[in-house]
């Protein structure tokens, strides 16, 4: 990508940041696709780890590698991650290993929004917008719920949690989060 | 007078004084008390006036029971009515105003409604309707209306903020006193992750004040050292000042939580709604006291006993110097005790029972209390605060024998088990006879999903008294063995005394209160019983028992104590009212949560969205989608605007952000078969590279949604949707593929948030695209209705030429990240030739002037394709496609339909939006016919003159006719029925 293309790419809040008793940061943008294909689908596994290096997410599962990564969203669709950059050679890639089987791969890069949540009490910025039991919540799960009033899916990782919602509400989850991580207001 | 004592108050701290105010009086407390007493420890005895009579109304309980200490609270921001004194804390600087009086608490001209309380009945309301007929609307609704309500509405918008919560655990015991404490103790040793609420800020309940000994210990240190254990397991969470609303189906409970009440404006929410998912509740939850009905119970000064010692041992407030005690039961003696030992007076002990010698009552006589068994009080004596009471015998009818000069009384009926968790949920109850008490019936708890009980009850909840009982119950309810031991007196049965004295004449029962704050008497229920009311929930209504905010928690039972009577049914026959959530009233701030000011509701916007609010644009919602709907430059009002908007258009250029459009990649071997049955028309034939309008509708043949179609490659296809309809489109699209046609091969995707999607519009459109260059958007490569991908000024975009306006159109798709400077290039590439954004509403014009129809506007659910003349998108050779079965019933097939035309206004004017077609003579309602409605109605910039499109009967076979179109403030216009395409007709302009 050209410094020109760069510059004129900007996530749908432009790194927004903000910081209570957890720290919110808008990254991105981060390249997506959206899979969908049984998990049958011959040679499904070799196009997903040709693209993401990981293999087939299991049900509610998401497997990083990196800078990539493999999501399990329903019996028959995947989420893949990975740079941005890189999203129109993965498309190809999948479009060749996977010719001939029933699938659709697309990029949805830019209509999601991705927030990171991090610090020791991250978790409980989403206890209050997601009716999720987080105690329950593995290494490695990929939680699809509701933030709030619109539909969100996050996991935990390094220091935090990672959290992808689409693009036209990245205003309103950042009002949220940011709400929800002020001072004073720790659960527990 | 009520005081406060010199000595003790386990609660407060002396050392830490606070200043409040009550009706602008200064007045000082301490640190731990409770409004209700530092209020009574000023001598405030009278707070408030009841609803219906005004009259006098002072602190009867201690906690979330209280009926009558409602409160206006705060100021501003923080101001909030009907605040219970009882329940809550006193900080620094606290204000209050008492409610319901006017002019002033202490002189209340409503209180006339005392004298004329013969006027007033039961279901006095319900009477006002019927006669005399004109007295509802010119006496009785203004008059109703202005005493309407207790506190006042808050003016300011709230200052404080809120939050809601998830949580999950195995078990949430409800309550903090002893058997909350036992139960939670046992399941946390069991493992089980634990949640323990108290709605107090304090543990140990009822037995802190009472007394008594567990394991050898006295009840503090018990309290004390279980309390530090369970906060030594990890799998253990403790909530103070939490209250559990109620409990739903799956063990679904509200918890609010009062965070900052009593620290306002720390910075912290004020209060945190819990949803908390249990697998099993333990009610232990207690039990309130019940009020005596006897004449005169409503006289401040009479309060319940157990509330009398709360205030002594806890607080050190004594609510009288002399307080005369009156009970059914040997608990009410504690009262008697603990203010004997506080050094007050107790003149007498009335006890409506023949005898007492428990434990209790020997320890009373013991201190040299005068006790009368087989005693009632006949009258209490005093306005707004209690002088005397007259003593007569229990059995009799009042007849006067010795008056004794109090402040105080202290009553106890006996006790009523908190089920409400247990009821909510649909536990069912079972009459204890021996202690007069519904409880709940273990045979029948609410159950959970695998038919285990969802709630169970624990300790006083239970119905159980004594606190070895209690404690045996706890550690049962959560499946423990051992229990810890206890000593406590032995008390003897209590009797039931419905009324007081048990034969009391008329004019002593029109004095006897049930139900405090509605001012609902024992003759008010007795009455309902003789007009005929004979179910529980029908007095409650008619008489509005139970129906104040305290929700009936004192009144209750006594209510149907004394319908069973007067109906001479059982009291278990009669059955009670049902117990409905919240237990107490929860701000309206903590059930909206975070949701209000910017996050009230996910708005939706576009990637250009911070360009349009830069350049002052009017937004417009558009679904959730926030939209400009015109950019009015300095001076021009929004109708300058958009009519600036629509000339330019048509002249030069003009610019809309499309982005908000749905669309939804279908794809797959089965893709074509599938548009088909989804689209009235065929898009299975249509060629790569090319686009085509279609139309969808629901099963009942009613158009639903509409788009442009584009064939991207062998098996897949890009459907546009209206802005309002993606998701909802993009649902009924998998709607049918994972329900109905789960064999096919179709997979869908929304990609409408991936595109920025912009339409250049205007005879200027492709000269603003040839400069930016990069591709061949000419007519030979890039014809009406084709696509292509390619290069605009180096961005990679997908050229769709379709047209919304009748005019030379590209509407642009760029990936969401790229769209701001993409929209910023075109612009600046677009000056030269005179380019400007346009908003909604000028889109909604340029649509209306040739004839194209808007989802919303002419659809209403109601509507068929046939009726806005779109035959010929509703292909005649599918054998199916969704809605065809629906199209074919007569009254659809009809050909009487209303169906579209345009109107043109003989004088120019503008038909008024959704006027009428009027037609000769009135339906069987005296209303005036019709035979048409306007569907969308516009001043034409373009053309000078009104247009509309409008659905008429007849349709366009009246070309040429004139209808007669109503208007708002009365008279008609008259208006010609002419083609609905206004401009350009033969659609020369769009296909250049």
């Amino acid at each position: 990508m050209s410094d020109a293309m760069n510059t004129r790419i900007t996530s749908a809040l432009g790194g927004a940041v903000a910081s209570g008793f957890a720290s919110i940061r808008e990254i991105g943008p981060q390249g997506m696709i959206t899979l969908r294909a049984k998990p049958d689908v011959k040679g499904l596994a070799a196009a997903v780890k040709a693209v993401t290096g990981t293999k087939l997410p299991e049900a509610r599962r998401i497997e990083v590698a990196g800078d990539k990564a493999a999501g399990w969203m329903s019996p028959d669709e995947y989420l893949l991650v990975l740079p941005y950059a890189d999203v129109a050679a993965a498309l190809a890639t999948l479009a060749e290993e996977l010719a001939g089987q029933h699938h659709l791969a697309v990029d949805v890069s830019d209509a999601r929004a991705v927030f990171r949540i991090e610090g020791a009490d991250a978790g409980q910025v989403l206890m209050k917008l997601a009716p999720a039991d987080l105690s329950e919540l593995e290494p490695g799960e990929l939680r699809r719920t509701r933030i709030a009033q619109v539909a969100g899916a996050f996991w935990a990782d390094e220091g935090g949690f990672t959290l992808v919602c689409f693009r036209s509400v990245a205003g309103y989850v950042m009002g949220l989060l940011s709400h929800s991580a002020k001072p004073g207001s720790e659960l527990f | 007078m009520s005081t406060r004592l010199a000595k003790g108050g386990r609660l407060i701290d002396r050392t830490t004084a606070y200043e409040f105010s009550f009706n602008g009086k200064r007045l000082k407390g301490y640190a731990g008390d409770t409004l209700a007493a530092a209020l009574l420890a000023n001598d405030q005895m009278l707070v408030g006036r009841s609803f219906k009579y005004h009259r006098p109304r002072g602190i009867v309980a201690s906690g979330a029971e209280e009926p009558n200490a409602l409160v206006n609270m705060g100021e501003g921001g923080r101001f909030e009515p009907n605040q219970r004194v009882t329940t809550t804390e006193l900080f620094d600087g606290l204000t209050c105003r008492s409610q319901n009086h006017w002019p002033s608490l202490e002189l209340d001209v409503g209180v006339l409604n005392n004298y004329a309380a013969r006027f007033l009945p039961a279901g006095f309301y319900y009477k006002t309707f019927i006669h005399p007929r004109f007295a509802w609307k010119h006496v009785f609704e203004p008059v109703i209306r202005h005493s309407a309500g207790l506190g006042k509405a808050p003016k300011e918008q709230d200052a404080d903020r809120y939050e809601q919560a998830y949580a999950f655990c195995d078990l949430l015991v409800v309550g903090g006193g002893i058997a909350g404490l036992q139960a939670a103790l046992v399941a946390a040793q069991a493992g089980k992750r634990v949640w323990l609420v108290e709605q107090t800020a304090h543990f140990g309940g009822r037995a802190m004040v009472d007394g008594a000994e567990i394991d050898g210990q006295p009840v503090e240190a018990w309290v004390k050292a279980t309390l530090a254990k369970l906060e030594g397991f990890d799998n253990v969470t403790i909530r103070a000042r939490c209250m559990a609303a109620g409990s739903y189906d799956h063990g679904y409970v509200l918890l609010d939580e009062k965070i900052a009440d009593h620290t306002p404006g720390d910075g912290r929410p004020r209060h945190r709604l819990w949803r908390l998912r249990a697998g099993q509740i333990v009610a232990a939850t207690g039990a309130i006291e019940r009020p005596l009905s006897f004449a005169g119970n409503d006289i401040p000064g009479v309060m319940l006993a157990s509330a009398v010692r709360d205030y002594v041992v806890n607080f050190a407030v004594a609510p009288g110097d002399r307080t005369v005690v009156v009970t059914n039961n040997d608990d009410a003696y504690r009262t008697a005790i603990a203010l004997k030992q506080a050094g007050l007076e107790v003149p007498v002990i009335l006890d409506a029972r023949a005898t007492a010698n428990g434990d209790l009552p020997a320890q009373a006589r013991a201190l040299g209390i005068r006790v009368e068994t087989g005693k009632a009080i006949a009258k209490v004596k005093g306005g707004k605060r209690v002088t005397a009471v007259a003593i007569c015998a229990q059995a009799g009818q009042g007849a006067v024998q010795e008056e004794i000069a109090c402040d105080a009384v202290a009553m106890s009926g006996g006790w009523s088990p908190v089920v409400h968790l247990w009821s909510h949920c649909g536990g069912k109850l079972t009459w204890d006879a021996a202690q007069a008490q519904f409880v709940p019936n273990r045979e029948q708890p609410p159950r959970n999903h695998d038919g285990s009980a969802l709630v169970v009850t624990a300790g006083t909840a239970s119905g159980l008294l004594t606190t070895a009982e209690v404690l045996a119950d706890a550690t049962a309810s959560v499946g423990g063995a051992q229990a810890p031991a206890a000593q406590g007196p032995a008390e003897a049965a209590m009797e039931p005394v419905w009324v007081m004295p048990q034969g009391a004449p008329i004019a002593l029962r029109a004095k006897m209160w049930l139900d405090y704050q509605n001012d609902v008497k024992v003759s008010d229920v007795q009455l309902a019983a003789r007009e005929g009311y004979t179910s529980v929930e029908h007095t409650k209504r008619y008489t509005t028992l139970g129906m104040a905010t305290d929700q009936g928690k004192l009144s209750n039972i006594n209510g149907l104590a004394v319908l069973a009577d007067s109906l001479s049914a059982a009291i278990p026959q009669v059955g009670t009212t049902t117990f409905r959530p919240p237990y107490t009233p929860v701000t309206l701030g903590a059930l909206a949560g975070e949701a209000r000011g910017e996050i009230f509701q996910p708005l939706r916007r576009s990637p250009v969205h911070d360009w349009h609010v830069s350049q002052r644009a009017y937004l417009e919602p558009v679904g959730l989608w926030q939209r400009p709907y015109c950019y009015p430059r300095p001076g021009e009002t929004h109708e300058q605007a958009v009519h600036r908007e629509v000339k330019n258009t048509r002249s030069n250029v003009g610019l809309l952000d499309a982005s908000t459009l749905g669309k939804i990649i279908v794809k797959g071997p089965d893709a074509g078969k599938f548009l088909d049955m989804l689209y009235t028309n065929v898009m299975s034939t249509l060629p790569i590279g090319k686009c085509r309008y279609g139309l969808m509708c629901n099963e009942q043949g009613f158009l639903s949604d509409d788009g442009v179609v584009a064939r991207i490659d062998e098996d897949t296809w890009l459907c546009h949707t209206t802005s309002g309809g993606s998701d909802r489109i993009h649902a009924w699209m998998e709607d049918w593929l994972q329900c109905e046609w789960w064999d096919w091969q179709v997979y869908t995707a929304n990609v409408t948030e991936q595109f920025a999607q912009f339409a250049v519009v205007g005879p200027n459109a492709r000269k603003v695209l040839e400069k930016l260059g990069g591709m061949d958007v000419s007519k030979e490569t890039l014809p009406f209705m084709q696509w292509a991908d390619g290069v605009l000024g180096g961005f990679r975009v997908r050229a769709y030429r379709i047209s919304f306006s009748g005019e030379l159109s590209y509407e642009i798709a760029v990936p969401a990240s790229e769209g701001r400077a993409f929209w910023d290039a075109l612009l600046a590439a677009g000056t030269e030739f005179g380019m400007m954004p346009y908003g909604t509403e000028g889109l909604h014009i340029l649509r209306a002037e040739k004839g194209f129809i808007m989802i919303g506007d002419e659809t209403d659910g109601t509507v068929i394709p046939q009726d806005l003349n779109l035959g010929w998108a509703i292909s005649k050779k599918k054998a199916d496609y969704l809605g065809k079965r629906g199209q074919e019933r007569p009254y659809l097939a009809g050909t009487d339909r209303w169906t579209l035309v345009g109107l043109e206004t003989l004088d120019g004017s503008v038909i008024e939006d959704g006027a009428y077609a009027v037609a000769p003579g009135t339906n069987a309602n005296g209303q005036r016919n019709t035979q048409g409605r306007v569907t969308s109605t516009y001043f034409s910039p373009t053309l000078g003159k009104g247009i509309a499109m409008g659905l008429v009967k007849g349709g366009l076979a009246r070309l040429g006719e004139v209808v007669e179109m109503t208007k708002l403030g009365g008279g008609t216009v008259q208006a010609k029925i002419v083609d609905p395409v206004f401009y350009d007709k033969e659609g020369a302009k769009q296909n250049v």
